[in-house]
């Protein structure tokens, strides 16, 4: 499965029906963000099939990023079937976040 | 925004470094805090300065900074925030910039600056290095803003401007960053305000923060004789790899930082391009 871009209304039954997935929020009008989103969508492809991954722009959903607690752009986080286990905050190595999935897979 | 070296820091390190990128017929392109906040700028007189003694450090800086526009150099105002290498080149996030470089120099000068209790507890939940990214996180919600420059208090008009409640701090000494699970308050020099957010706008960031790996040595980047850091296309010069920290000796070592990242992108003339593609859209 590619990467996904999540609205609001979808992001709850999206992740609460996947036993893995990383989601990365971000805005266009952050510089770490655009630095990380290669790693993001490098990851989307390595781990087809076996974690959702996907983004949401906190610009266009300010709910939801407030609902997840997020304080920082990049945050990305990690949940197994709607619940969150671990998040990364700022701009990390790829390593960082494969360390996560590949302990949770 | 792409070059063949990303000077971090227009003092006189990092314009030395692109006069002589520049003489080498390579582009480069230098990220700094505006001329006037550099630490030399309020030097009254600098008498050692081979062959020119006598002048203010805001003249000598004038000088470098004209010598360096004139050479060719291209710069960019801003602070680095994030680094990273990705396939060949490296990427160094400004703001809601992301520049590429073949090869980068690290030339910020002392990034003074202990962390603060509390602040590394509480990055990423609350404490923030970043008004551009995070401010829109925060609109509506009170703010604390510690800032040391006038591009610091510029941004915390950039968070008033958006919506945020926003308190200035003034070049605090000590501050404390307190609350449970998130920032709920901070106190400075004895004044104590709640805020949801705290924004921490140092001049720069410590070089290990803002590269990952980086090897120090007593508290300085480690560098060999041609300014190479630990990290590949990485170099460094100036007062952030030690002293003593003087115009002539950063000078001198932006030269040779300067030669030698042109000389790396010589011989690792591959530089692919498809992650810059990658990285602008």
């Amino acid at each position: 499965m590619a990467l996904q871009h999540f609205k609001t209304s979808e992001f709850d039954a999206a992740v609460e029906a996947a036993p893995l997935a990383m989601v990365d929020f971000w805005a266009s009008w952050c510089g770490p963000c655009k630095m990380l989103s290669p790693t993001i969508e490098a990851l989307a492809g390595q781990y087809d099939g076996k974690v959702l991954v996907g983004k949401v722009n906190v610009d266009e959903e300010p709910d939801l990023a407030r609902r997840v607690g997020v304080m920082s752009i990049p945050t990305v986080v990690f949940l197994k079937n709607g619940r969150e286990f671990d998040r990364k905050v700022g701009v990390m190595p790829a390593g960082a976040f494969t360390a996560v999935l590949d302990g949770n897979l | 925004m792409s070059c063949d070296v990303l000077v971090i820091g227009g003092g006189p390190a990092g314009l030395s470094a692109a006069v002589n990128i520049r003489a080498r017929g390579k582009s480069a392109l230098v990220v700094s805090n505006p001329l006037e906040e550099n630490p030399l700028w309020k030097s009254e007189r600098i008498d050692n300065y081979l062959g020119l003694p006598g002048l203010s450090g805001a003249e000598l800086l004038t000088a470098f900074r004209t010598h360096a526009e004139r050479a060719g150099a291209e710069f960019h105002s801003g602070r680095a925030l994030n680094a990273a290498m990705t396939g060949d080149s490296w990427y160094v996030s400004v703001g809601s910039d992301v520049l590429e470089a073949k090869a980068v120099i690290l030339a910020g000068g002392v990034a003074r600056g202990k962390k603060f209790p509390g602040e590394e507890e509480f990055l990423g939940r609350g404490v923030s290095y970043c008004a551009t990214c995070d401010g829109m996180l925060y609109r509506g919600r009170r703010v604390a803003v510690l800032g040391w420059t006038e591009s610091a208090r510029g941004e915390a008009e950039f968070l008033r401007g958006i919506g945020c409640e926003t308190l200035w701090f003034d070049r605090p000494r000590t501050c404390e960053i307190s609350g449970s699970q998130t920032v709920e308050r901070v106190t400075c020099d004895g004044r104590t305000e709640q805020a949801d957010a705290v924004f921490i706008l140092r001049p720069a960031l410590p070089p290990a923060d803002l590269f990952p790996g980086l090897a120090m040595e007593n508290g300085f980047v480690a560098v060999d004789r041609q300014m190479a850091t630990s990290l590949p296309g990485l170099f460094a010069a100036g007062d952030c790899t030690g002293g003593p920290l003087q115009v002539s000796k950063a000078a001198g070592e932006g030269l040779i930082a300067g030669q030698s990242a042109a000389r790396w992108i010589d011989r690792h003339p591959d530089q692919t391009e498809k992650t810059k593609d990658e990285i602008k859209k």
